[in-house]
């Protein structure tokens, strides 16, 4: 089947999509962004988090089909240009960022919770990242990084 | 494989009575988790999100009509008063992200033992609104769950909407997990208190085949519950409270528990959930007079 979907402000068509595939397979695979990462296929780890229609999602939950004439933005989404999102940019500040596998993911959770809540405390952003697994960072940066994107 | 995609609910509805085998898709949080994996080949995907009939929802004379396609989120957000026990559930649900989709229609449509919302369901009566193109008709949920991801669904049918009392009193959700968030439930439990006709509903989840409710221990708390004179709960009702529960349970040992711990486990919340509903009961007595 044919998809149309709006991806970071563009529009964009699929020919050939499997109706069992994923919005995640769609934008890595078809539209050639990589930056949502799969990875555990079952919206246990949120590294492939996009925003769909505004509202963070697992992209691997979410069949292409059901995309269709909806609005994603993804992590490449979130740079204007060559300037990084302050989201972005706090994590590589902080030193968030270790194999960088987790980071997309976390960088769309974290950008959502400081749109909703500019000043989070740690309860609120340990809950907005719960869904996000990093085996690398022990959490501390990423904490760091989100505190200080909130300043 | 088919994608179907309805514009409305006579569509849905239309759609459902021509191919059965049509899988609803709503939040996908369970049905993509399947085809993701290759567990699960339909020859159809039924996908419900684009049926704004489904998306909302409405009070009438004291009762919620949840539509089958509300979200987690917008539960927790907008119903957090009026149905007290589901925002909890609601909020043990995954992840914000998996929260953002997920819906209690696909809770009831997965049927899972541990679906969170369940007990709820049970707890507080709440009733199921099934259609199809024959009509519409309402399913108790206690008649609903029949046998493990087994609901009482004919082929044809979908789910539309979950009635729930506006909540008229204190009511409590919890459960066990081995982490805060993004975990199954080990053994859960409601309890809704229920001051007009002097009862409580109680009911557990991931502690049977189906979700169920804990019905002598109903029948204790209908005998027990000092209403006439509101006061604290003797430990001894709230001890023997939990004991009934844990022996409504017929779990199974596994990866997440033994049947023996979550038996333990399920009396532990039921002796600490009634606590807190009663002692919230018990506050807005006090405010009230």
């Amino acid at each position: 089947m044919r998809v149309n979907v709006t991806v970071n402000g563009e529009a964009r068509q699929a020919d050939d999509v499997w109706e069992g595939e994923s919005l995640l397979y769609l934008l890595r695979e078809r539209l050639g962004l990589p930056g949502s990462k799969n990875a555990c296929e079952q919206g246990e780890c949120g590294s492939c988090t996009v925003y769909l229609d505004g509202t963070p999602v697992c992209a691997c939950l979410v069949a292409a089909g059901q995309a269709e004439g909806r609005e994603v933005r993804t992590v490449e989404g979130l740079a204007d240009g060559d300037r990084l999102d302050p989201v972005q940019q706090s994590f590589v500040d902080a030193g968030a960022v270790q194999c960088g596998f987790c980071t997309p993911g976390l960088v769309v959770a974290a950008h959502d919770l400081l749109n909703r809540v500019p000043n989070p405390s740690d309860e609120e952003i340990r809950e907005a990242l719960a869904g996000n697994l990093c085996r690398c960072t022990g959490y501390e940066k990423i904490l760091d990084a989100v505190r200080a994107a909130a300043k | 494989m088919e994608f179907l995609r309805p514009a409305n609910l006579a569509e849905a509805l239309a759609a459902k009575a021509e191919r059965p085998d049509a899988v609803p898709l709503a939040g996908g949080t369970d049905v993509m988790v399947e085809l993701n994996f290759d567990h699960r080949r339909p020859e159809a995907l039924l996908d419900l999100t684009r049926v704004a009939e489904l998306a909302g929802w409405t009070v009438e004379d004291g009762v919620v009509r949840l539509g089958a396609g509300v979200s987690y989120t917008r539960l927790i957000t907008e119903l957090g008063e009026k149905l007290p026990a589901l925002a909890m559930a609601s909020r043990t649900v995954g992840s914000p992200q998996i929260r953002n989709r997920g819906t209690v229609g696909g809770n009831l449509g997965a049927a899972s033992p541990a679906g969170d919302t369940h007990p709820v369901l049970l707890a507080t009566g709440a009733r199921v609104e099934v259609a199809s193109t024959r009509g519409t008709r309402m399913i108790d949920a206690d008649d609903f769950y029949v046998g493990v991801k087994k609901h009482s669904l004919a082929p044809d049918e979908l789910i539309v909407a979950v009635h729930l009392p506006v909540a008229s009193a204190p009511q409590q959700f919890a459960k066990v997990g081995t982490r805060n968030a993004m975990v199954i439930a080990v053994c859960s439990f409601a309890v809704a208190l229920d001051p007009e006709h002097r009862c409580a509903g109680a009911a557990i989840g991931s502690a049977a085949p189906t979700p169920r409710r804990a019905a002598e221990a109903e029948e204790f708390l209908a005998a027990e519950l000092p209403w006439d004179a509101p006061a604290p709960l003797r430990d001894s009702v709230k001890r023997r409270f939990g004991e009934l529960v844990a022996s409504a349970a017929a779990p199974i040992d596994d990866v997440r528990g033994t049947a023996e711990y979550r038996k333990h486990a399920l009396a532990v919340l039921a002796r600490r959930t009634l606590g807190w509903a009663w002692q919230d009961y018990l506050g807005s007595e006090r405010t009230c007079a």
